[in-house]
C-alpha cells in the first residue's frame, strides 16, 4: 500500500488573550491508501483541530499552524498557495462533520449543494452534475433521488442529512475522507447505518478514511490503526488489536477501564480516570497526563516522554513506565 | 438468515463470551449488589398509569386551530419502587424526556395518572405540587445551560433551600452548601466561583448538589451524563451510585447509552415513539431481549473489543424513527421491524408479561 498522507510534527497553536493554547503540539500520523484510521480522544484534546489543520481550515487569527509538515501525495499542503489548497479541499480530501444541519446551507437545495462542488472541481456541466448527484444519492441509500434533489436540508432527518454529507464527500472521488465525529449527533440505530455505509463505500471505492471520535466501540469496529490523543499529543498509536488488548499508556488503559462494557459481566463500580482534563494554555514541562496518572514516577513531572516504539514494531507509546502499564494487565490491580 | 436473526445469534455469542469470561471477583460483586437491595420487596414510590401527553399542533396565527397532535407519550405505565433505579431508554423523540417532565409536572399530562407516594400528581393544584417538588428533583443533561451563569455556585445550590424553606438561616444554608460540595467531590471553595470557571464534569457535580440540597426522595436524571467526556462519565456514574446507597434515593434514569444504563439500573423500560415496548429486569433485558426493537438497539452498540466486534455481523435495522405526529398504525415499530407480519400494521400489540417481570409489546414473538 502506498503512503497517502504523512503528517510530521504538526503544531497548531491558538493565540488568545489568556495565553497560547497548544491545541496540537507535535503530532505525527500517516495514512496509507484505502485504510481506515481512528483518532480517539476526549473533547479539547486537539483531534478536531488536527483534522482542520490538514485542510488548512483553522481560523487565523486566533489559530496558526506554526510547525511541521503535512505531505499529501508527496506535496506539502502547508506550502501550497490558497488557490492550490482550495483545489484539494473537497476534491482529493473531503470532510464529513458532526452536525449535518450546521454544515449544510439551509437556503440552498440539496441538489445545488451537491452540484456546486462538482461544477467547481470537475468542470462538469450542470446536467452532468445533476446526473451524478442522482447517482450519488442512490449510492448512499436515499430513495427517490430526483425528487429529493430539489428539497432543502430541513426536509431531511438527521440520518438522511448525514447521508447527503457523505454523498457530497464522495462526489469528486476523493482519496481521503476525514470524518469528524460523523455519528455523534445521531441515534444509535442510525449511527450503525451511517457507519456501515461509510465502511462499505470507502472499501468499495478504495478511499482512505480518518475517523475522529470519542467512542471506543466505533474505533474497535472500524479502525485498522488507532491514534490516542491527550492534551494535543498522540500518546499511543498502534493497530486496533494493540491498543485494545495491549495498551501501553496509562491514559489508554484508564479510558478502556472507565467504560462499562456490555460484553462483560456487570461490575460493582466503574474505574474512572480521576481528576480533570488539563488546561492546554498551562501545560507544564512534564507529561500532561501526570497529574491524573496512577503509574507516575518522579521523572514524569519534569520530562515529557517521547512517543517511542514498543518491541520494535509499529506500536508506539509515550510513557516512561510503558512496560509497567502493559505488565499491569496480566496482574489485576 | 435475515439481519435480525443474525443479530440475535451474534448477541447470544456475545452473551456466551460473557459467561465464559466470568471472573470470580465479578461474581462476588454481583452477589453483593443483589443482597444489598431487596428492591422487589420495597413499596412502590412512583406509579405511572396510562400516561399520555399529546401536544397540539396549531395552524394560523389569530384564530389558531388544532390540526394535529404530537403523541409524545401515548399510554405508558410503569412503577418504580423505593430505592430502585428504573432506566428509561430509547432514541431521540421517543418521549422519554417528556415522561420525566410529566412526572415533574413541567408538562400537564393529557391523560392517565402519576402516583407519587399515593398522591396523584395530575390532580394536584400548583401549591401542593410546589410543596411536593421538594421530594422530586431533576438533574439535566447539559451542565452548561442548566446553571445560571450570573449566579455563584453557592447561590445556585442554596436556591432550592430558599424556595422550599428547608434551611431557614443563611448560615445554615452556607453550611449545607459546604457539606453538599464535599459530598459531590468538589472543593467547598467552589461556592464563590461562577459556572464558567468550571469544567463540564464539575458543573454536573454542582447540578447534582443542587438536586440533593432539599433532601429529595426521588431524582429524575435526564441524560445526566450524556454530555460528559468518557473519562468523566464514570466519575459521575460512581457519584450517583454512592449517593443512591447513602441516602436511599430512587432514580428515574433517562438515557440513550445502553451500556451505562445496564451498569446503573435495576430495571429498564425501552421506549419507542411514545410507547414502552419492553420492560424487564436489567439482566433479563440484556440477556434475553424479546422485542425486535430492543434487539436492534442492543445490536447497534459497538463494544470496545476489535476482535469481538469484527466477528459480529452486519446488524442494522432499516429506516429511521417516524414522526410522532403521524405514527404508524398498529404496532408503531412495524415499518422497520424485520419480524413484521400483515396484522402488525392493523392491531396494536398488547403489553404482555411473557416471563415473570418481563413485559413486551409485540404480537409476533
Amino acid at each position: 500500500m502506498s503512503r497517502l498522507l504523512e503528517i510530521d510534527s504538526l503544531q497548531t497553536y491558538f493565540f488568545s488573550a489568556a495565553g497560547v493554547v497548544k491545541a496540537v503540539d507535535g503530532i505525527s500520523v500517516h495514512v496509507d491508501q484505502g485504510e481506515t484510521i481512528a483518532v480517539v480522544g476526549e473533547s479539547g484534546c486537539g483531534k478536531s483541530v488536527s483534522a482542520l489543520s490538514i485542510l488548512r481550515l483553522v481560523a487565523d487569527p486566533p489559530g496558526r499552524i506554526i510547525g511541521g509538515s503535512i505531505r499529501f501525495q508527496n506535496r506539502d499542503l502547508l506550502k501550497l498557495s490558497d488557490e492550490e489548497i482550495r483545489k484539494i479541499r473537497g476534491k482529493d480530501i473531503a470532510m464529513v462533520f458532526q452536525e449535518p444541519m450546521t454544515s449544510l446551507n439551509p437556503v440552498l437545495t440539496i441538489g445545488r449543494q451537491l452540484t456546486e462542488t462538482m461544477e467547481q472541481h470537475l468542470d462538469m456541466t450542470h446536467d452532468q452534475a445533476i446526473a451524478r448527484a442522482i447517482e450519488l444519492l442512490g449510492m448512499v441509500g436515499i430513495s427517490d433521488p430526483e425528487r429529493r434533489l430539489r428539497q432543502y436540508p430541513h426536509h431531511f432527518s438527521g440520518g438522511m442529512r448525514q447521508r447527503v454529507m457523505i454523498a457530497m464527500a464522495l462526489c469528486c472521488e476523493p482519496k481521503l475522507i476525514i470524518a469528524d465525529e460523523p455519528t455523534t449527533a445521531l441515534d444509535v440505530t442510525v449511527q450503525a447505518q451511517i457507519l456501515e455505509l461509510m465502511k462499505d463505500l470507502t472499501q468499495r471505492l478504495d478511499v482512505a478514511l480518518i475517523i475522529i471520535t470519542h467512542n471506543l466501540g466505533i474505533v474497535a469496529r472500524y479502525a485498522d490503526r488507532v491514534n490516542v490523543m491527550y492534551a494535543g499529543r498522540i500518546i499511543e498509536s498502534g493497530t486496533a488489536h494493540d491498543i485494545f488488548h495491549h495498551p501501553h499508556h496509562p491514559y489508554t488503559l484508564a479510558l478502556l477501564r472507565s467504560v462499562p462494557r456490555m460484553d462483560r459481566p456487570r461490575r460493582g463500580r466503574l474505574d474512572p480516570v480521576e481528576g480533570q482534563p488539563p488546561d492546554l494554555s498551562r501545560l507544564g514541562a512534564g507529561c500532561s497526563f501526570y497529574p491524573r496518572c496512577s503509574f507516575a514516577v518522579a521523572r514524569c513531572a519534569s520530562e515529557s516522554p517521547p512517543l517511542e516504539r514498543i518491541d520494535g514494531g509499529h506500536h508506539l507509546a509515550a510513557c516512561w513506565e510503558a512496560a509497567k502499564v502493559a505488565g499491569s494487565l496480566t496482574r489485576p490491580s | 438468515m435475515t439481519p435480525m436473526e443474525s443479530t440475535g445469534a451474534v448477541w447470544q455469542s456475545v452473551q456466551a463470551a460473557v459467561q465464559a469470561s466470568t471472573v470470580a471477583e465479578d461474581v462476588a460483586l454481583e452477589h453483593g449488589r443483589q443482597s444489598k437491595w431487596r428492591i422487589d420487596l420495597a413499596p412502590e414510590l412512583v406509579t405511572v398509569r396510562n400516561l399520555t401527553m399529546h401536544f397540539p399542533v396549531t395552524e394560523g396565527a389569530l384564530f389558531s386551530r388544532e390540526i394535529a397532535h404530537v403523541k409524545a407519550v401515548d399510554g405508558i405505565s410503569f412503577t418504580i419502587r423505593k430505592g430502585e433505579t428504573l432506566g428509561l431508554v430509547g432514541e431521540s423523540g421517543c418521549g422519554k424526556t417528556t415522561t420525566g417532565r410529566c412526572i415533574l409536572r413541567l408538562e400537564h399530562p393529557t391523560g392517565g395518572e402519576i402516583l407519587f407516594d399515593g398522591k396523584n400528581l395530575v390532580d394536584l393544584d400548583q401549591k401542593s405540587m410546589r410543596a411536593l417538588r421538594q421530594k422530586i428533583q431533576v438533574i439535566f443533561q447539559d451542565p452548561y445551560s442548566s446553571l445560571n451563569p450570573r449566579m455563584k455556585i453557592g447561590q445556585i445550590i442554596s436556591e432550592p433551600m430558599k424556595v422550599h424553606r428547608t434551611e431557614p438561616t443563611k448560615a445554615a444554608r452556607d453550611a449545607r452548601v459546604t457539606e453538599l460540595l464535599r459530598l459531590c467531590g468538589l472543593d467547598p471553595r467552589f461556592a464563590d466561583r461562577y459556572p464558567h470557571e468550571m469544567s463540564g464534569g464539575q458543573r454536573q457535580r454542582v447540578g447534582i448538589a443542587r438536586a440533593l440540597s432539599v433532601r429529595p426522595e426521588f431524582i429524575i436524571c435526564d441524560e445526566a451524563i450524556s454530555a460528559l467526556d468518557v473519562s468523566i462519565q464514570a466519575q459521575i456514574v460512581n457519584l450517583l451510585e454512592d449517593l443512591r446507597d447513602q441516602f436511599g434515593l430512587t432514580y428515574l434514569f433517562i438515557a440513550h447509552d445502553l451500556s451505562i444504563v445496564r451498569h446503573l439500573c435495576h430495571r429498564i423500560a425501552v421506549m419507542y415513539l411514545g410507547k414502552i415496548v419492553e420492560l424487564a429486569d436489567c439482566d433479563e433485558l440484556y440477556g434475553n431481549p424479546l422485542h425486535p426493537y430492543t434487539q436492534a438497539l442492543l445490536a447497534a452498540v459497538p463494544v470496545p473489543d476489535p476482535d469481538l466486534e469484527r466477528m459480529r455481523g452486519r446488524r442494522i435495522v432499516k429506516g429511521e424513527v417516524p414522526s410522532p405526529m403521524n405514527p404508524p398504525k398498529g404496532c408503531v415499530f412495524h415499518p422497520r421491524c424485520p419480524l413484521a407480519i400483515d396484522s402488525c400494521a392493523k392491531n396494536v400489540p398488547e403489553f404482555r408479561e411473557l416471563r415473570p417481570g418481563h413485559w413486551v409489546a409485540c404480537s409476533v414473538i
